[in-house]
């Protein structure tokens, strides 16, 4: 047992951090609201990276954990786009690929394909067959991930999960690695806030000496360090083919999102009235977190299911 | 990275098992929880068992009669005992998790080889004489005072929060030895033997009923100078030491019971009906999460001590969630109970439930977020330590 990451789990993580950081600008990132919610030079930046050929044995081939990795350094950017159903239908289809469960796509439009899950199948379908479907984009609550609800029956396209056990399979490791982007946002408005009081000045002081705030701050590590466990923890798991791993991935995605909306919260809450504006990024992560903490369903939900394995 | 057991840990783990298998079924019932000298008895036998089977000092170095596990090792060993429902360390906690390694760091050859084979075989208790009335928190501002007589201290004031000390047969002591120096620099680490004249000790009933706290008062207590470890005025330092040798695994018992309390309550919701309401189910789920989450947590802390000898931030982060999570756990236990949870005296209450141990949870958990430095403590700690920010100015006057 060790749950350390290895030399080559840590390069890894370093290296999309540099490319995080250096492309992923918080100016760049609020750019991508005028195109979709993608940055498109960007993406092919993380394409030409192999990001979402990480998992692909004709690709890097890595495990979870190394995906989960890349994802929670991801997350942390707020880097833009469809990235979850992107790696999973890693091979199927070219540029972005949107996610549909259900009837509410996400990155329609935008997606230059979608991931449709259902729940004994999951295809990629091509944007272009949906010309005959009724998309219905809406305004979406986080500016930089379109929403849209769809009518009618999907058209045809790539199976690229087929019965219960494969769609399994499939939606776990979606779970797990939107639980590491999530762990991603935790960790980053953490940084944010702890930065912030730092800095900022009342009653002579900074905010961040006293203690009401301190502790507020505090909280959001201990929520960051819980949910990067869990996340690891679940990573391991599917990557070691060890046995019921419905628990596990639950448990990250539940503690993941609960992390990353309180964490986002207690940011806005750490810059004060600044916080409650558009100008400061806080609300940003908060409503990714809220796009991210839907996708393969909420933690009340994981928390529910997570009873029944009880 | 890897989730599965290394072959030393697998090799540990079925030795353990099946030694378990052989002690655990010969015990005898545990003692009442005030019997003290019962108690006593059952958990330093026990001590004496671990210890003729190999599996004493499972963290300390081979030179002290200890097994010198690895950080890994030692998860299993504490994992399997929980797990297998072993007795817990009881009062040799002081002595082995605490003394123990102080005096192994800090003391003189005469000293270790006195008390080092003492403590590991049980036969000798210890416990702890740190915080006082006005000192909690704060601990550096004790004041129980050691003052020099030729080869003697003598030592007089108070001390509170000792656990076992009705049953210990020696204390480690902070003393104030120097009352002029700055307060983290004129304070002495002692060993007291329980049985010298002056020592008076009176158990503490604790809100939960239960009395394994005392307040241990001291006049004019005389133990020679060679009784004191590390330089004098030196013993906040000494006191800290032991901080370093912690690897990751000290509420390792705790998060496994916490998971074997949360299985008891699931039954009693499922006997009770309660398991029906979506509201109490996805309570339970959400911290049948969080212990999880705190379990993967404690592997990441041992295994990062197991590269680094350190444990990392991950200390005060488990100590400060496990007690909120344990505390609305046993909540929900006590909600689930419903009127079965008014009486911790009987067995069965209203639908036959058996509510005892639950409740005796819920009112030990009152304390977890305030023994061994409180939540309000550990978050500053997390803030100062690990994130950086300025310490609160020092109060002056209103």
């Amino acid at each position: 047992m060790d749950l350390t990451l290895t030399p080559d789990q840590e390069d890894l993580r370093d290296g999309i951090r540099r490319l995080c950081e250096g492309r992923f600008s918080m100016a760049r990132v609020r750019g991508a609201e005028v195109s979709d919610g993608i940055d498109p030079a960007g993406w092919r930046e993380l394409e030409d990276a192999g990001v979402f050929a990480l998992r692909a044995t004709d690709g890097l081939g890595l495990g979870v954990v190394e995906a989960a990795v890349v994802f929670e350094a991801l997350g942390r950017a707020l880097v833009p786009g469809p990235l979850v159903a992107s790696l999973l239908a890693g091979g199927h289809a070219a540029g972005p690929v949107g996610l549909a469960v259900g009837r509410v796509a996400t990155h329609l439009p935008g997606a230059s394909a979608v991931l449709v899950v259902e729940a004994d199948r999951a295809t990629v379908v091509d944007a272009t067959a949906l010309a005959g479907t009724p998309v219905q984009p809406l305004v979406p609550v986080d500016p930089l991930t379109p929403v849209s609800f769809v009518d009618g029956p999907w058209p045809a396209g790539t199976v690229i999960a087929s019965g219960a056990t494969q769609v399994a399979r499939l939606r776990a490791e979606g779970t797990v690695l939107t639980a590491a982007l999530l762990t991603g946002i935790a960790a980053a408005v953490q940084d944010l806030s702890v930065a912030y009081v730092a800095q900022r000045e009342q009653f002579g002081r900074p905010v961040g000496s006293f203690q009401a705030v301190k502790h507020l701050a505090a909280d959001m590590l201990v929520r960051t360090e819980l949910a990067r466990s869990a996340t690891y923890v679940a990573a391991a798991h599917l990557d070691e083919a060890l046995p019921e791993p419905a628990r596990p991935v639950a448990a990250a995605k539940a503690v993941a999102g609960d992390a990353a909306i309180r964490n986002s919260e207690a940011a806005i809450q750490a810059h004060g009235g600044m916080g409650f504006t558009w100008e400061v990024d806080a609300h940003l992560y908060l409503k990714r977190a809220w796009v991210l903490d839907q996708t393969f369903g909420p933690s009340h939900e994981q928390a529910l299911a997570l009873a029944d394995l009880l | 990275m890897r989730l599965g057991l290394s072959e030393s840990e697998q090799e540990l783990q079925a030795g353990l098992r099946s030694w378990l298998g052989s002690a655990l079924p010969g015990l005898p019932d545990p003692p009442a929880a005030e019997d003290w000298a019962g108690r006593r008895r059952f958990d330093t036998d026990w001590q004496r068992r671990l210890f003729d089977a190999g599996y004493a000092g499972i963290s300390w170095p081979r030179a002290y009669g200890g097994r010198e596990a690895s950080p890994g090792e030692q998860l299993v060993f504490l994992e399997e005992m929980a797990r297998n429902r072993a007795p817990n360390i009881g009062v040799n906690f002081v002595g082995q998790l605490h003394a123990g390694p102080t005096l192994m760091a800090e003391a003189s050859e005469e000293q270790k080889a006195l008390h080092l084979p003492a403590i590991l075989r049980g036969d000798h208790v210890w416990c702890q004489g740190f915080s006082e009335p006005a000192a909690g928190s704060d601990l550096a501002s004790l004041r129980c005072r050691a003052t020099r007589d030729g080869d003697e201290y003598v030592i007089t004031g108070q001390k509170i929060w000792s656990s076992f000390a009705q049953v210990a047969d020696f204390a480690e002591v902070l003393v104030r030895t120097d009352a002029d120096a700055p307060k983290h620099k004129g304070i002495s680490w002692l060993i007291v033997p329980m049985q010298t004249p002056g020592i008076d000790v009176r158990p503490i009933r604790t809100a939960s009923g239960s009395s394994e706290f005392s307040e241990v008062f001291f006049d004019e207590v005389r133990v020679p100078v060679t009784n004191r470890v590390g330089a004098e005025n030196d013993g906040w330092r000494v006191a800290m030491v032991t901080f370093a040798f912690e690897r990751g695994t000290a509420f390792v018992g705790e998060v496994v019971e916490a998971m074997r309390l949360l299985a008891d309550i699931v039954a009693l919701a499922k006997q009770s009906g309660a398991w029906a309401d979506d509201g109490t189910r996805a309570e339970i789920g959400r911290l049948a999460a969080l212990f999880d989450a705190l379990w993967a947590l404690t592997k990441r802390n041992v295994s990062e001590a197991a590269h680094t000898g350190m444990v990392g931030p991950g200390g005060s982060v488990l100590k400060l969630q496990l007690a909120e999570a344990a505390q609305d756990l046993a909540d929900v236990g006590r909600r689930v109970l419903g009127p079965a949870g008014l009486a911790i005296d009987v067995v069965g209450g209203p639908g036959g439930l058996d509510g005892r141990h639950v409740m005796s949870e819920r009112l030990r958990s009152l304390g977890l977020s305030i023994g061994g430095g409180t939540s309000q403590i550990q978050r500053n700690v997390i803030a100062e330590r690990l994130l950086g920010l300025p310490k609160e100015p020092p109060w002056t006057s209103r």
